[in-house]
Order: C-alpha cells, then structure tokens, then sequence
C-alpha cells in the first residue's frame, strides 16, 4: 500500500502526497474551488514543489483515466488470487449475446445469480460501477466477480440471455 | 454646482484613480494595498486636492469596508480547520504572537505614547496579511510546498488572536477607567467566545436561515447579518469588524465558497475604499519625519517574522530552505494592521501613530512580496549546493 499524507490547507483546500519508491514525492493540491495541482517535489529540496501543474476538472479526470484504467482490471486479477473462492472474470459481449444495445439492467445479474457486475471495458476505458440503465454493446467486456459457480452462470446468461 | 454632483464626481475621479493604479500593480506584480495608501495620501487632508463633500461617504465607505474584509476572511476558514490549526501550531503561534508584538510595544513605548499606543502598535506589527500572503504563495508556485501548511496555520491563528485583540483594544481605546476597562474587556471576550462557540455548534442552523439557490438572496442575507452582528459587537465594545468575521466563521462549506465569489467584487470596491480613507486622514507631510523609524521598525520586524515563520517550519520538521520561505512569505503586512492603526487614529491616539503605521505597512506591503520573489533563486540555490 502507498502510505498517502494527508495535510488541510486552511482557506485553500487539501493537499495528498506520497513517496515513491523511488523516492520522488508527489502531491495533488486540492482547492475548494475545484482546481486541482499537480505537484512534484524537488530532489535536493524535498519541501519545495518544482513543478506544479494546474488541472480543471475535465483534465483532472482525464488524468485519473490515463493512470487509473488499467490499474482496476490489474486489481481485480490480483484480488481473484489473493481471495480464495472469489473469481473474477472478463465476459466479452458478442455480437450474438441477446443484450447487445439493451439496458444492462435486462440482464437480472445479481438477483439471478448472486455475482456482481463491477466495470465495463469499451474501447480501452474502464466504466466502474456501472448502473442498471448502462446501455450495453457487442465488444463491451464486463467485469464480473462472485463465486466460481455463479459467475459462470453469468456467462451464460450474456451469452444465450 | 449641486452638492451631489460634486460627491459623484470626487467619488468617482477617487474610484477611477484606484482603478489605474490597480493595473500598474498588476503589472509590476505587487500588491495593490500600497498604491492605495500613497492614492489616499496625495487627496484630503494636507494632499493635492482636498476632499470636501465626500470625505463623509468615504469614511461610511471604508466602515464597510472593514466589515466585508473580515467577514470575507471569515468565509476561508471553517471552524474545523481552526481548532486543528490552533491545536497543531499553537507553540508556533505563540512565539509568532511574542516575537512580533514586541517591536510595535517597545517603539511605542520608548517613544513615550503610553501603554495603549503600546497595545495598538504591537499590532501593527504583529499581524501579517493574510491576504498579500496567499497571493505570494500562489504565484510563486508555494501552495503545494510542505512549509505552507504551517504558513496558512499561523496565519488562521494571527486571524483568530485578532478576535480576541480587536475587543481588547476597543475597550482600551475606549479609555475607561481600569476598573470599566476590565469589565468591558471581560464582557467583550465572554461575547466573543459565545459567538465562537455558536458557530462551531450551532453554524448549521445559520446556514439554513442564510441558504439560499438564488444569489441576489444569499447576498442580501449574508451581508445583512454581517452588519447586523456587527452593529451588536460594536455596541458591546467588542469591535464590529470581529463581529462580522465570527458571522463569516459560521457560514462554511459550499455556502461559504458562494458568498464569498458574491462578496469579492463589492469588497474589493469598499476595502480600496477604505485604505484610500486611511491615506486621507494621514497628512502626507508628517511621514517624512517618521520615515526613518518606519524603515527601521519594518527591518526589525521583517527579522522577528522570519524567525517566527523558521521556528514554526523547524518544529514542523522543514529543511533549511523551507524555514526561510515559510518565514519571507510571511513578511507582508497590509489590511489588518491598517484597521488597528485605523482603530487608534479614531479614537485620537498619538498623532505620529496614523503616519508611522502607514508608512511602515507602505514598506512591508511593497518590499515583502519583493522580497520572497528575490529571495527565491537564492534559496533554491543555497539548497541544491547542500
């Protein structure tokens, strides 16, 4: 785990940094009115920050997806062998399965087998936490956790519906 | 020429004059405050152009603009953050407090104005802008820097001090007897620490009354309790200006961040106002003779600060060149130490006080952000070489 620090900046906002292993730190400067900095500290002065780097919103969340994407399908590959019984698995939608251009939600996943729908994988992004009215399409992967049994039986519930 | 025209149109050459000045200072960098100062000097009393009819406006003018600084500060901080500000730094806040206090008192004293001027002045030189301060900090690229944290903490407790301090000085300028003295002191900070205590408690019952999706209400609602808690402070002694930045405190969370985005053009307007006001009532011709002892107060000071900005950043476990920063970025002074030098020229103290104030805050305002912009180079030098 990244141990991050967590600092309030009275009339500012917050600030979150950590050291790699590396040793580099990096921060991100929260302030409350939505802008967020991205900093690094100097190598020979640690306390400075020699680049900061503002971002909008939109940019921020740009970055987030750069950095981020991958990271969750890693995770949960990672989870599937860390926790015995709990599988994840990646089921790509074909053009054939029954809930292409349907509502995710048509499906009944949970209440029909107990596994959770967790992300859908489209063009190289991740769509975390999808909800119920997530229009689905032929080439979506859906990342599925739950038991051995039961997310197989999602398989085939978005294969043959 | 009827009376109104003639308001209107000193009024406005003062507004469109401030106006001007605000473009040079932004394009040398610095801070505004300054210009404002030298702008209120060249008018009114012992200036080029006498204020005539609109002198009394400007003095109503720059009454709100006292407030709607203080609540405008009032609005950055929530109760939250000042708790913890003042639990993690108060040593640091202390030895701030002690260090800077103590060139105003002593000059004052030496100078034989009395132990009243003596508590005005150590504030002036006590506190630091919070204002000049984070622009400082912003545009040199400091914010994410680790001493920042305890630059903003001792500033929250410079801002918090001054609401006890304002009260104080009030009642002692109000010059009671020791005995009325007391008493008023005792009841202005019984008020202020119930206010306090309401708004830490009880802030969520303010912010329901003062909530509002349409801004022209929120606008109206905020101000208005402002001066109304404001004209209450007042009437107990405890200050008007602490009794708007308390309401500001209340009010925190996105509420906070709407009012303030409302307030800022209006306080803009009436604070420029206010420090022109300053400048109007200093007569110009008698800063020349305190010169030397505002140059001489603000290098004492600039070193005091600066120790004080270092021994909070050492104890906060900051490198060499960190402490220095911490301790430049806290050099400015600007808004506050005019209110308590205004405060004091009310109430008729010493008459070289007014002009020493002004032109040792002339010379913070101008030289502290210089000084952090020059220094930096140097200090990052200083800290690659080790």
């Amino acid at each position: 785990m990244v141990d991050i620090e967590q600092t309030a900046l009275p009339g500012i906002g917050l600030k979150h940094e950590f050291t790699t292993r590396s040793g580099r730190r990096v921060g991100v400067v929260s302030h409350r009115t939505g802008r967020r900095d991205l900093v690094i500290y100097d190598v020979s002065d640690p306390d400075r920050a020699c680049e900061a780097v503002k971002l909008n919103d939109e940019e921020a969340e740009a970055l987030v997806e750069l950095l981020g994407a991958p990271r969750i399908v890693q995770r949960l590959n990672a989870l599937h062998s860390q926790v015995e019984g709990l599988v994840s698995l990646q089921l790509p939608i074909g053009p054939g399965s029954p809930y292409v251009g349907r509502p995710m939600g048509d499906a009944r996943v949970r209440t029909r087998t107990g596994a959770s729908i967790v992300a859908v994988v489209r063009g190289g992004q991740v769509i975390t936490s999808p909800t119920p009215d997530f229009g689905l399409a032929a080439g979506d992967v859906i990342v599925v956790v739950g038991g051995q049994d039961s997310t197989e039986a999602v398989a085939d519930i978005l294969a043959d519906g | 020429m009827h009376s109104t025209a003639i308001l209107f149109l000193e009024f406005g050459f003062v507004i469109l004059g401030l106006g001007v000045l605000g473009a040079m200072a932004l394009r040398f960098g610095i801070s505004p405050i300054p210009l404002y100062l030298l702008a209120g000097l060249a008018f009114g009393q012992g200036g080029i152009v006498p204020l005539a009819d609109s002198e009394e406006f400007i003095s109503v003018g720059a009454e709100l603009g006292v407030i709607l600084l203080l609540l405008t500060l009032g609005l950055e901080y929530n109760a939250d953050e000042l708790v913890s500000s003042l639990r993690g730094n108060l040593r640091g806040g202390l030895v701030d407090l002690v260090l800077n206090a103590a060139p105003g008192a002593i000059a004052a004293l030496l100078l034989g104005w009395g132990p009243v001027a003596a508590v005005a002045m150590a504030g002036v030189t006590y506190a630091t802008s919070s204002g000049i301060t984070a622009k400082v900090l912003s545009d040199l690229g400091w914010i994410g820097n680790r001493e920042t944290p305890v630059v903003l903490s001792l500033l929250v407790f410079e801002d918090l001090t001054m609401a006890l301090y304002l009260p104080v000085l009030t009642a002692l300028l109000a010059g009671l007897s020791l005995l009325n003295g007391a008493i008023t002191v005792a009841i202005a900070l019984g008020t202020v620490s119930v206010v306090l205590l309401v708004a830490l408690r009880f802030g969520r019952f303010i912010e329901a009354f003062v909530r509002s999706p349409n801004s022209e209400v929120l606008l109206l609602k905020v101000v208005g309790l402002a001066l109304v808690v404001a004209g209450l402070a007042q009437q107990l002694q405890v200050s008007a200006a602490v009794g708007a930045f308390l309401v500001g405190i209340a009010v925190s969370g996105e509420l906070a961040e709407d009012a303030r985005a409302l307030l800022t053009p209006i306080r803009d307007l009436f604070a420029a106002v206010f420090f022109v006001f300053f400048g109007l009532q200093t007569d110009p011709r008698a800063i020349l003779p305190v010169a030397g002892l505002a140059a001489a107060l603000a290098l004492v000071s600039m070193i005091t600060k600066l120790l004080a900005g270092a021994y909070a950043a050492r104890r906060a476990g900051i490198a060499k060149a960190g402490q220095a920063r911490a301790g430049i970025a806290m050099i400015p002074r600007g808004e506050f130490n005019i209110v308590i030098a205004g405060l004091a020229v009310g109430a008729g103290a010493h008459p070289d006080l007014g002009p020493l104030a002004a032109a040792y805050v002339l010379i913070l305002a101008a030289f502290g952000p210089l000084a952090a912009r020059l220094v930096q180079p140097f200090i990052t030098a200083i800290a690659k070489r080790a």
